[in-house]
């Protein structure tokens, strides 16, 4: 013992940091770990910030919200407002939007941190929302990240949930609204509906009860649970190390691209506050949700062409666009017109995308580990399949504003309503066709560029007359992307009786199996062999060389 | 736009350079491309002007917010003013806001400038580790969790083990019990109205009561029972304002093809229901030549002179009716209470 004090003694840190360093490692034995993160390498590809943008717009968020709580009082009492708002001055308002209009009236800098909240917040579900398409059409969701996949899911239905709380709680007309709607379709379920409805809100709607408990859900609740979940979603990150596109030095098993520190320290840290400095000029610049202009919730009124926020577009979309289909029966009443696109519909949108990392794994049967991205046009089944849940998606929300659509284009709103009825079914599939097609053209144009070189635009007639265009072979990097994609088989058809002649029990599930795993693969176009490129080249050099002859002479200007 | 920047060297190899597939997914592999030096790393002016850009920018940041205190400080918060393409905006809002958001743009812009221009662009490759443990830390873990289970005997001891996992799911009961009184039993709540036989009907939100002859044909009024009020105040809530707002319709009585009830109209005046049977969104956009009613939020449209059925939209439900009369001095009163639930549809409806 004696000998180990003495020689830290003897050998002080040379520096302040180290000096602190040394306290810290004494304590906690983190010199490795400290070593191993700041010499962490992360890739680098601007798909990559999106993922960024999220968290650091809930930095934001939690930032902002919590100067928001030292001021918002999340009551229902009625009062007679009497702040410096003139034409609502004597108006019978709950507290909860009195103190809204105080925030944003009477706190300086108050209508700054309402609206760089409410920004902020359209951002997050956003970011959230793109980067989850990013880590979809790339197949980053692939073994071993379908976890922290799962995980992302979860943040963004709870994103959802946490941005209608938050809008609701002002009390405006607006948001009163909205939750009468969510009301409604709670009233909806079957067997609980009431049940769930009466305590939700203490009893009818509105009552005095909601506000106050929708406060603690948005304020501890769901903040505290997408807090934890963010923390593990980027652990994972972190310990699984991050993906990254094929390229010249990069395989499966390494990854390339930058130290944390210093340079990502810089870059990420930067890019946090470019995103709150952006965010905090739009909240200066551009008015969102002007609560004072909605007025004090009241259950006879309604604003014409009333919108939320753009998240929950879709799900209105749903409800307005589900015919009026309802079941009486036994003295019961089922309302498929609200379970249909509330419930059902987005249940099994979030369950299938949830499982989509397993039910690609298991038609594909692939179970080996995946660091390299695919370029979206090298998957082109799932990136169709993609881009037909988004065009699900878009039409659904577009449908959302289809009362906008009408007043603004003098459309028949039953018109809009019944094309975007039948768009819903016929859009999607050709969607998936279309970008499927689109993928393999564009993995033909890959391959051409492989074989036959770019074309530099310069264009030669030869000496018998031929023009021809010069074509140059693509660069290494390019070449090297390209060269990325994988070559995957489908599955074989496993025979329904084997050589022995004994039947295979698991024959007709394999056979579906194979049929979708050729489904999945069986269009892919083929990469290039080391012989065909090596020919190619050949001939390209050979080609190059004679029209590089050529050209001094009959290339004119 | 890569190959047009490089346009490769044209060598016997493949691409140059490929030096082989990688070993799990079988695709060529090349090796990293050579490192590139930028301009600030050769040419140290280059270098002190990078430095220097960096340093303005944390400068100018620091700059903007003395002036924000400066702003917060001096602009009286009920000074507004109009900017061009913004509008009509408080002066305190905007000045500060400004300011605060450029001034952290700034510490962003700046650290990232210092990150690209003088920080060492070399690009560096890390080895993954396995995201697997070894076959013997696997068997280790199970070795350990056998022992584990055999030592609590949770596998033999069934009597432990069935009273454990009976506790365990009774547990949670009293955190569902817990949650009764959030609120009270539906009971008939959400059929009743305060509307009743003889309960005059007011204007909304002026509670003055109507005669006949303040409606015109074609005519609209929002109304409510004339009790409301005191309702309200005892209840201290706004619950019945959310089932008992009607609105009041007046057509020439040869328009009206049909009724919920035998004569549940006033001299051509019908009273309906101002709560959607879709999601319960108070309604108010009516279109006197077709007489629809149409619901702003998911365009449910009732034809009033056709017993309020639905023409078009998700709703599933006829607007209810409300029938009406005139009391001994003319203004306008109910018959009787709704005969049907108003509002959205719920289990026990039937």
């Amino acid at each position: 013992m004696s000998t180990t004090s003495s020689q830290s003694v003897s050998n002080p840190p040379a520096t302040k940091g180290g000096a602190a360093a040394v306290y810290i490692d004494e304590r906690l034995a983190s010199s490795n770990f400290t070593k191993r993160l700041l010499d962490k390498v992360f890739p680098d590809h601007w798909s990559f910030m999106l993922g960024e943008i999220a968290l650091y717009s809930f930095i934001i968020l939690l930032l902002s919200g919590t100067y928001l709580t030292l001021w918002f009082k999340p009551s229902m009492t009625e009062i007679i407002y009497n702040g410096s708002y003139m034409p609502l001055k004597g108006v019978k308002m709950s507290e909860a939007y009195s103190s809204t209009l105080d925030i944003s009236f009477d706190v300086r800098g108050g209508l700054l941190l309402r609206q760089i909240h409410h920004w902020a917040a359209l951002f997050f579900v956003a970011a959230v929302s793109v980067h989850l398409l990013r880590v979809f059409f790339t197949g980053a969701f692939r073994k071993p990240r379908e976890i922290n996949w799962v995980i992302g899911t979860l943040l963004l239905v709870l994103a959802i949930l946490e941005g209608f709380a938050g809008y609701s709680l002002p009390d405006d007309l607006l948001s009163g609204t909205g939750l009468r709607i969510a009301e409604g379709i709670m009233q909806a379920i079957p067997l609980v509906g009431t049940y769930l409805a009466m305590f939700l809100f203490g009893g009818e709607f509105p009552g005095t009860d909601f506000i106050p408990r929708l406060y603690s859900i948005h304020i501890l609740l769901v903040p505290g649970i997408l807090l934890a979940l963010v923390t593990v979603h980027l652990i994972m990150v972190f310990y699984q190390k991050h993906t990254q596109f094929a390229g010249p030095g990069r395989t499966e098993s390494n990854v390339v691209g930058y130290r944390l520190f210093p340079v990502y320290m810089a870059k990420a840290g930067g890019f946090f506050f470019i995103v709150f400095g952006i965010t905090t000029l739009i909240a200066a610049l551009v008015t969102i949700n002007p609560v004072w202009m909605y007025g004090p919730y009241t259950p006879s009124q309604v604003t014409a062409g009333s919108q939320p926020d753009w998240y929950i577009g879709w799900l209105d979309g749903a409800v307005r666009l589900t015919p009026n289909w309802e079941t009486n029966a036994f003295g019961h009443t089922i309302s498929w017109n609200l379970l249909i696109p509330a419930l059902i519909i987005p249940g099994i949108m979030f369950t299938a995308l949830g499982l989509y990392p397993w039910i690609e794994a298991w038609v594909t049967g692939d179970k080996r580990e995946h660091h390299l991205l695919d370029r979206p046009r090298n998957a082109p089944t799932r990136t169709g399949l993609g881009v037909l849940a988004l065009t699900f998606y878009l039409i659904l929300w577009i449908s959302g504003g289809n009362d906008i659509l009408a007043t603004a284009f003098h459309l028949s709103i039953n018109q809009i309503t019944w094309s975007f009825r039948v768009l819903l079914f016929v859009a999607p599939p050709l969607a998936f066709v279309v970008t499927k097609r689109i993928c393999l053209g564009l993995q033909r144009r890959d391959n051409d560029k492989l074989l036959h070189g770019y074309e530099t635009g310069r264009v030669l007639r030869l000496p018998h007359g031929e023009f021809i265009e010069v074509h140059e072979p693509i660069s290494t990097h390019a070449a090297a992307v390209i060269l990325g994609k994988e070559d995957i088989a489908p599955l074989a058809l496993e025979a329904a009786i084997d050589e022995n002649g004994v039947r295979n029990p698991k024959a007709k599930k394999n056979a579906t199996r194979a049929r979708l795993s050729s489904w999945f693969y069986s269009d892919n176009v083929a990469t290039p062999t080391d012989e065909e490129l090596k020919a190619a080249l050949e001939h390209q050099a050979h080609a190059l060389h004679e029209a590089q002859e050529h050209s001094g002479a009959i290339e004119g200007h | 736009m890569n190959e047009l920047e490089h346009g490769a060297e044209n060598t016997q190899e493949p691409y140059g350079s490929a030096n082989g597939k990688d070993v799990v997914s079988g695709i060529t592999v090349f090796p990293l491309e050579d490192h590139t030096l930028r301009r600030a790393d050769t040419d140290p002016r280059i270098a002190a002007r990078a430095e220097r850009q960096v340093a303005a920018m944390f400068a100018l940041s620091t700059i903007c917010i003395i002036l924000f205190v400066v702003a917060y400080v001096k602009i009286p918060n009920d000074n507004f003013i109009d900017v061009p393409v913004i509008g009509v905006v408080n002066a305190n809002h905007i000045t500060t806001g400004f300011l605060f958001g450029l001034a952290i743009f700034l510490i962003g812009t700046g650290a990232i400038h210092w990150a690209k221009k003088l920080m060492n662009d070399e690009e560096v490759t890390q080895e993954r580790h396995a995201l697997r443990s070894t076959n013997e830390e696997r068997e280790a873990v199970n070795e350990s969790f056998k022992r584990g289970a055999a030592d609590s005997g949770f596998g033999e001891r069934k009597l432990i083990r069935r009273t454990l996992l009976g506790a365990l799911a009774a547990f949670p009961i009293p955190l569902v019990v817990l949650l009764r009184d959030l609120g009270p039993m539906p009971g008939k709540r959400l059929r009743t109205t305060i509307w009743d036989q003889g309960v005059h009907i007011v204007t909304d939100p002026t509670y003055r009561r109507i005669k006949a002859t303040d409606i015109p044909v074609g005519g609209l009024v929002n109304a409510v029972p004339e009790n409301l009020l005191k309702i309200e105040e005892e209840d201290g809530n706004i619950n019945e304002r959310g089932k008992a707002s009607i609105i009041l319709v007046r057509m020439a009585p040869a328009e009206i093809v049909s009724q919920q009830g035998e004569g549940w109209d006033y001299q051509g005046i019908l009273a309906f229901s101002k709560i959607c049977t879709h999601v319960g969104c108070p309604i108010s956009l009516y279109q006197q030549r077709t007489h629809h009613l149409l619901c702003p939020c998911h365009q449910s449209t009732f034809d009033l002179a056709d017993s309020g059925n639905v023409v078009f939209g998700p709703a599933a439900r006829r607007m209810p009716q409300l029938a009406i009369t005139v009391d001994a001095d003319g203004y306008l009163v109910a018959k009787q209470g709704f005969q049907e639930p108003i509002g959205p549809s719920f289990w026990e409806r039937g």
